[in-house]
């Protein structure tokens, strides 16, 4: 398994239905034995972008490369690309075991192989003992294996699934959502992943490419796209954020001066845009420190502070929503501490946000 | 509430009546006829004989039966041959073709088939459209001898049945999630591999109700061979016609008739079962 060498690349492909156009001019290069998952949300081209590469579709302008040579006008079923579809797709008049041949069956491979390898790749997604039900006897979750081994049994290139987690209840899903990593990471194969939950893309994927109508917003490891990103589509598609706008007002040492909600605050950062230019400051929920502050006590000079208005229990997290005078509304989000057991806010409760500096993200507005 | 139940009381018998006087009873006076002795002036004599039903397994009628069943399956088959494809595009197509193409089933049926049946005789007869638009084209030098034919009898049978195969096969089609194909297609198949093995399983409901639909009314269309075939090719609806009309034989008309209730009643008995079996298999998996 080379690593970076690209497995499939699409380039300046545009795919228009009708009168829209889904995708312009996308380009996509995707390494051998990557993680890839595709965000976006409802109706961005997700789909249509992995029917593409399936052969479902057909571009209507730029190539599609599958290990170097050219695959767009292949047909879907020359292709070493298999899908796990979201609706599964199980043929209902096989049985679990015809199913999973059935590619196999294609290929016109000996019988005896093709019992050993469709066993094996049973056994690989626990289902050894269903071999002879109908899909229509499986649960959701069973039937999502054996949709899994089905493709995965085709040894393809490039393995693309499709939501294959979003008819499974919270349980199931994050079980599967560590099986099917673990499967990957032992087969090696590619896989393009589809899912509108931040979350599992954040959790599961090397690579995240969060994707707005069609165009290409980031590319980046998980980490990536939720510590920087790339605009504030990104921060706001990919988890909760605050965004504080703001003019940056002089450059200082470390960074800059800039009035937030009616706070003079400095932001320490490296970039430095303009004096001037309108800047964006982007900080999570969980990176606010939100500090009580006693009846009397003044302010501290610099700090913001705001008012408690909700709070809401998330089990492991306590959310609030704090008030600035200027009538924005920020949210933090705390993990509950041993040590500080009376961590629970009144509402109304005066108190100071701060954050630890370099946190943020400062954003240049156009 | 009342109402309705009073007003679903009132459908359901008269339904029930209706099945009464025209179903049930008719047949059982066949069924009790056909164990009757013939007689010259009144019909039937009232003693009970076996007889009718020893003739039907002589050779002469054994051989009606063998020829009514060959031309029904001729039938179906290429009922089903041409059918499948055309409701196979039906099904796929969308807006104001389809609408059209859905007229051109329909609107036969609001003609008597007796009419269309001559109709059709016109098309065929040695001075007819098809003759006449051959020789135009010198695709032939001399006229097809087509009517009176066993041929013609055929093309009458299919011409009037076809419609009862494209409805059901559309119906099945329609149902047919596109996503199967694709599935097939990504798994290596090509077009003929995932038509043998995925288009028709998963339509085999609708291949079944079709033949059935077609199969069994050929049986009692009498008066196509009668005029299509000039009468020269003899099949169970004609034999039965002919005891009554003709031959003024109730009691053997009736032996056949119900041998030929039996025989329908095996046949959806079969159908019953089939559907039965594929729809089990047929569940759909998943969302
Ligand atoms: N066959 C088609 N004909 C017409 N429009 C289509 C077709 N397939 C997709 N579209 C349109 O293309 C756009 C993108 O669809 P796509 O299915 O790729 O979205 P998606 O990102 O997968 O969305 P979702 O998260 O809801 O699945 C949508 O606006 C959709 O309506
Ligand atoms: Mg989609």
């Amino acid at each position: 398994m080379k690593q970076n060498s690209p497995v499939i690349e699409l380039t300046n492909i545009t795919k228009s239905f009708g009168e829209n156009t889904i995708l312009k001019n996308l380009n996509l290069s995707i390494s051998d034995g990557e993680f890839v998952t595709l965000l976006g949300p409802s109706g961005c081209g997700k789909t249509t972008i992995l029917r593409l590469i399936a052969g479902f579709e057909q571009p209507d302008e730029g190539r599609i490369l599958l290990a170097g040579s050219d695959i767009t006008d292949q047909p879907s079923n020359k292709r070493h690309v298999n899908t796990v579809f979201q609706s599964y797709a199980l043929f209902p008049h096989m049985t679990v075991f015809e199913n999973v041949a059935f590619g196999l069956n294609m290929d016109k491979m000996s019988k005896s192989e093709i019992k050993a390898q469709v066993n094996d790749a049973l056994r690989m997604v626990k289902m050894s003992d269903y071999a002879d039900r109908k899909p229509s006897q499986l649960s959701g979750g069973q039937q999502q294996r054996v949709a899994i081994a089905r493709a995965v049994v085709k040894k393809p290139r490039i393995l693309l699934l499709d939501e294959p987690l979003s008819a499974l209840d919270f349980k199931l899903r994050k079980q599967m959502q560590v099986e099917l990593k673990q499967l990957q990471r032992r087969l090696g194969i590619t896989f393009i992943f589809v899912t509108h939950d931040q979350e599992e893309a954040l959790s599961m994927s090397d690579r995240v490419i969060v994707m707005e109508e069609g165009v290409i917003q980031q590319s980046g490891t998980p980490k990536q796209v939720y510590e920087q990103p790339a605009n504030l589509f990104v921060a706001r598609f990919v988890g909760e954020i605050n965004v504080l706008d703001t003019v940056v007002e002089k450059h200082t040492d470390n960074g800059f001066a800039c009035k937030i909600e009616g706070f003079s605050c400095e932001i320490h950062s490296k970039k430095r845009p303009a004096e001037g230019s309108k800047v964006s400051i982007l900080l999570r929920p969980e990176d606010l420190r939100v500090e009580e502050l006693a009846k009397a006590e003044k302010p501290e000079a610099g700090s913001i502070f705001g008012r408690v208005e909700e709070t809401t229990y998330k089990g492991a997290t306590l959310e609030s929503i704090i008030v600035l005078p200027s009538g924005k509304k920020l949210l933090a989000s705390e993990f509950f501490d041993e040590e500080y057991e009376e961590f629970d806010y009144k509402l109304g409760q005066d108190v100071a946000i701060s954050w630890v500096d370099g946190w943020e993200v400062v954003l240049v507005n156009e | 509430m009342n109402e309705r139940s009073l007003f679903k009381t009132i459908v359901i018998s008269i339904i029930s009546l209706w099945f009464l006087i025209f179903v049930f009873v008719p047949n059982i006076l066949v069924f009790a006829v056909s164990f009757l002795e013939r007689h010259e002036n009144n019909f039937v004599t009232f003693s009970f004989t076996l007889e009718n039903y020893q003739r039907i397994f002589t050779s002469v009628y054994f051989t009606v039966f063998a020829e009514s069943f060959r031309l029904a399956f001729i039938s179906m088959l290429i009922c089903l041959l041409v059918g499948y494809p055309f409701a196979y595009r039906l099904a796929r197509l969308k807006g104001r073709v389809k609408h059209i193409l859905f007229m051109l089933i329909i609107i036969p049926f609001w003609t008597s088939s007796l009419i269309r049946t001559y109709a059709i005789m016109i098309v065929l007869k040695t001075n007819g459209l098809l003759n006449k638009t051959l020789l135009a084209t010198g695709i032939i030098s001399e006229p097809l001898e087509l009517l009176y034919t066993g041929t013609a009898v055929t093309i009458g049978m299919v011409y009037s049945l076809l419609p009862f195969m494209i409805l059901p096969l559309y119906a099945s089609i329609e149902k047919l999630d596109k996503v199967y194909i694709e599935a097939a297609g990504d798994l290596g198949a090509n077009k003929i591999q995932t038509f043998i093995k995925v288009i028709i399983p998963l339509t085999m409901p609708g291949i079944i109700a079709g033949c059935i639909l077609v199969f069994l009314p050929s049986f009692c269309l009498f008066y196509i061979p009668d005029l299509m075939g000039g009468a020269k090719e003899l099949l169970i609806g004609n034999l039965i016609k002919n005891q009554f009309l003709s031959a003024r034989d109730w009691p053997f008309g009736s032996a056949v008739s119900v041998v030929l209730s039996c025989i329908m009643a095996v046949l959806l008995l079969v159908y019953y079962k089939s559907t039965k079996l594929v729809q089990k298999s047929g569940e759909r998996g998943g969302i």
